[in-house]
C-alpha cells in the first residue's frame, strides 16, 4: 500500500493527531489520552501518519517521541503552486484562443 | 476585467476547486474545451505543446494526446469522457499512460467535473472541480515536465509584457 500526504490527513482522527503535534512533540501515551478511541486504533493511525512521513519517532531517554515533520507538509505546497500556475498559463492561453474564434 | 480567478485545494477531500470566467459567449468556450484542433492551441503550458491523437467527445469516448516538449520530450495524457450535458458540463476520469500512450487501468485516477455557465456581458464562467485519489496524480502533473514549461511561458509573458 502506497502512503502519501493525502492519505495522512484524509481521516478526521490523523487530522486530529496532527494538529496536537503541531503544538509540540508527545508520547503515544499521551497523545492517546487526548481520544476515546481504543489505543490500539490511535497505534495504526501514528503507524500511518510515520509511514507517510508527516510524523518522525524520536527517542528521549526511554520514551518515545512523535514530532510533527513540517517538510513532508511543505512539499504539497510547492506541488499546489505549480499546479495553480499551470492552470493560470493555461487560462491566459485560452483567453488569447478566445479572441481570436 | 478581471477574470474572477480561483483556485481552492481541500486537501482533506482530495479536491481542487478551480474558477475562472472568460470574456467570451458560452459556446465559444465550449467549443475550446471539447474540439481537438482548439484544446491543442491552449493545454499545453509553452513551450510544451499539445498534440491529440485520439479525440472522441462522447460519454465513454477517450481524449488520448501528447504533450510534446521542446527537445521532442513527450508525455501522454488520457481522459475517459464519463457524462456529457451538451454546451453546459461534461465529467472525466484520467490515467496514467505508458510511453506508447495505452492508459495503466489500475493506477490512480483523477475526476473531472467542469460546468459552464452564461454570466453578465455574454461572458462565460467556467467551474472544475478536480478529484484525485493520490499524491502521485497531482505530482505527475507538475514533474512530468511541465514545471520547466510554465517557467518558460512566464518568462516568454513577461517579454511580451516587456515589449508592448
Amino acid at each position: 500500500m502506497r502512503r502519501d500526504v493525502f492519505q495522512a490527513i484524509a481521516d478526521p482522527t490523523r487530522r486530529a493527531i496532527l494538529s496536537l503535534l503541531v503544538l509540540g512533540a508527545m508520547t503515544p501515551n499521551a497523545l492517546a489520552a487526548h481520544f476515546d478511541s481504543k489505543r490500539q486504533t490511535i497505534s495504526k493511525h501514528i503507524q500511518i501518519l510515520t509511514e507517510c512521513e508527516v510524523l518522525v519517532q524520536k527517542k528521549t531517554g526511554r520514551e518515545i517521541y512523535y514530532h510533527f515533520n513540517p517538510q513532508k507538509m511543505k512539499e504539497i505546497d510547492i506541488w499546489l503552486e505549480r499546479f495553480r500556475k499551470m492552470w493560470e498559463d493555461r487560462f491566459d492561453q485560452l483567453d488569447a484562443l478566445l479572441e481570436d474564434l | 476585467m478581471t477574470n474572477n480567478f480561483v483556485f481552492e485545494p481541500d486537501l482533506a477531500a482530495k479536491t481542487i476547486h478551480l474558477v475562472r470566467e472568460f470574456n467570451a459567449p458560452i459556446e465559444k468556450v465550449w467549443k475550446a474545451w471539447t474540439e481537438a484542433d482548439l484544446l491543442d492551441k491552449w493545454v499545453g503550458p509553452k513551450p510544451w505543446k499539445a498534440v491529440t491523437k485520439i479525440m472522441d467527445f462522447t460519454v465513454g469516448g477517450i481524449w488520448l494526446y501528447a504533450m510534446v516538449g521542446p527537445e521532442g520530450r513527450q508525455q501522454w495524457v488520457y481522459a475517459e469522457y464519463t457524462a456529457i450535458e451538451h454546451g453546459s458540463a461534461f465529467s472525466s476520469t484520467g490515467m496514467f499512460c505508458d510511453g506508447e500512450g495505452n492508459p495503466i487501468l489500475d493506477g490512480p485516477k483523477t475526476y473531472k467535473d467542469t460546468k459552464f455557465f452564461s454570466i453578465e456581458g455574454n461572458r462565460t464562467k467556467v467551474d472544475m472541480m478536480i478529484t484525485f485519489e493520490e499524491e502521485s496524480t497531482i505530482r505527475m502533473f507538475v514533474e512530468g515536465g511541465f514545471k520547466e514549461g510554465t517557467m518558460a511561458s512566464n518568462k516568454q509573458l513577461d517579454e511580451l509584457l516587456a515589449s508592448e
